[in-house]
């Protein structure tokens, strides 16, 4: 049997666990921007919280996914169920990039313009919903982009603890030495990750060129 | 307060910065209403951080700077800015907004109703030579240098401020078109009567523009000049001032 033939006969799994990949990156992200976001613009404000929030951030980025997966499995209500914990996990590993581009998207709006605003009497809240977040969204996208992109591939692992998504062709297909299998996980995961990419590249492209 | 009171007033103001670098010391200067003071002197000489002591973006370190007869300290900073037009170099402009929000800015944010935002700015881009139709829905990427340096103007007066500050609005333009963005401002100036806090290191500029000129150096106020008494000032800086003015007429001519 060839692989589009095994990917024909399997397409009913390989939708569904595509959908499930796309729930656990979709809701992750939708969660780390939740949060990453307001840290960002947060820390723009508040110098001395940079080091650590930014320190602890990198900190989590270090941790290898599957110990992470681990360290939360005893987490009183997230330990309870799989795609929690996955989620948890995958909402940990994107803060990073999401408070960095925030952060650094807002400091690089060109001090020129964040002083006209002052001086013509904006509130500092005015300075920030009206002039920076505007100036900075293409940079912020970019690490929502990025940070889509590497879920999508840790995503995968979430399979290891019984999460779902498309590490499940791969964990099965390693366990019974068949690569097929292991494709039909590894080449959907690849064209998630290349489609997120693009249509988030397309919709930063257009923020920048509006800035 | 009596009419001829200063509207802004510099009591031996000093600004020094966190490292303990002075970059203004014990300067005593009274503005009046209705004059263009021009805060003339080199780079490095204070000129923009005593603009900035004004509208309060700096504080000072000693002494105390009153507009309206309040200290700065004492005024809710919003609400001190928004009585200061504000025009600094390359116009600082809202890459993000079209023309007629930056200019209506200011109107917007105070909640006029829109209608007569709408009015406002077209009154203004008239006023400073630009025509509604052609730019009100334009970007200021769209804009030459001096357009720009315009629609800052436009903003600038967008709720009819009593007090303009401008720190080098003209310097980065052409030097045809700063002398015609001169004229126009004269004028402009000639019907409004603010009282217009200027900063340039021209000295061609600060003759054609000022009530009177303030001379700045390394922070200190050298002295405040009539224009006419300025190119015959005995003081050495003033002097040298002059001087290179001169030298650099010279040289272009030959």
């Amino acid at each position: 049997m060839n692989l589009i033939e095994f990917f024909l006969k399997n397409r009913g799994e390989i939708l569904t666990l595509t959908g499930e990949h796309v729930w656990l990156v979709g809701i992750s992200m939708l969660l780390a921007s939740a949060i990453g976001l307001p840290l960002g613009m947060l820390l723009t404000r508040w110098p001395a919280g940079r080091r650590p929030i930014l320190g602890g951030a990198n900190v989590i980025q270090t941790v290898p996914s599957l110990a992470l997966f681990g360290f939360l499995l005893p987490m009183p209500w997230l330990g309870a169920r799989a795609d929690r914990l996955a989620i948890a996990a995958l909402t940990l590993y994107a803060l990073l990039p999401i408070i960095r581009n925030t952060y650094t998207g807002i400091t690089g709006v060109d001090p020129a313009v964040r002083e006209a605003a002052r001086g013509m009497g904006m509130t500092d809240r005015q300075l920030l919903f009206y002039v920076e977040l505007p100036l900075a969204w293409g940079v912020i996208l970019a690490g929502v982009r990025v940070a889509t992109v590497i879920s999508v591939g840790i995503a995968t692992i979430a399979a290891a603890i019984g999460a779902g998504g498309l590490g499940e062709f791969i964990f099965r297909g390693l366990a019974m030495v068949n690569n097929q299998l292991i494709l039909a996980g590894a080449i959907p995961a690849a064209l998630l990750a290349l489609t997120a990419d693009f249509i988030l590249g397309r919709l930063e492209g257009r923020l920048r060129a509006r800035a | 307060m009596t009419p001829d009171a200063p509207v802004i007033e510099f009591r031996n103001v000093s600004f020094q910065l966190e490292n303990g670098h002075p970059l203004l010391s014990g300067v005593n200067l009274n503005i009046h209403r209705g004059e263009t003071l021009v805060l003339l002197g080199r780079s490095g000489s204070g000129k923009t951080t005593a603009l900035k002591l004004i509208n309060r973006l700096l504080e000072p370190t000693a002494g105390s700077v009153h507009v309206d007869g309040r200290g700065t300290l004492e005024w809710d900073p919003i609400a001190l800015r928004r009585r200061i037009g504000y025009v600094i170099q390359e116009a600082g402009l809202f890459p993000h907004f079209s023309v007629e929000r930056n200019v209506g800015l200011v109107p917007w944010l105070e909640r006029q109703p829109p209608a007569q935002v709408r009015a406002r700015v077209r009154e203004l881009l008239a006023l400073v030579g630009l025509d509604p139709d052609g730019f009100a829905r334009r970007y200021p990427s769209q804009l030459s240098g001096g357009q720009r340096q315009r629609v800052g103007v436009a903003r600038a007066l967008a709720a009819d401020p009593p007090l303009l500050l401008m720190d080098e609005p003209f310097g980065a333009l052409d030097p045809i078109t700063r002398v015609e963005m001169q004229r126009e401002f004269r004028a402009l100036q000639q019907r409004l009567r603010k009282t217009v806090v200027f900063v340039t290191h021209d000295l061609r500029e600060a003759l054609r523009l000022a009530t009177r000129i303030a001379l700045l150096e390394a922070g200190r106020l050298v002295s405040v000049y009539a224009p006419a008494e300025f190119l015959a000032a005995a003081d050495p800086v003033a002097a040298a001032y002059v001087s290179a003015f001169r030298t650099e007429d010279d040289s272009s001519l030959s």
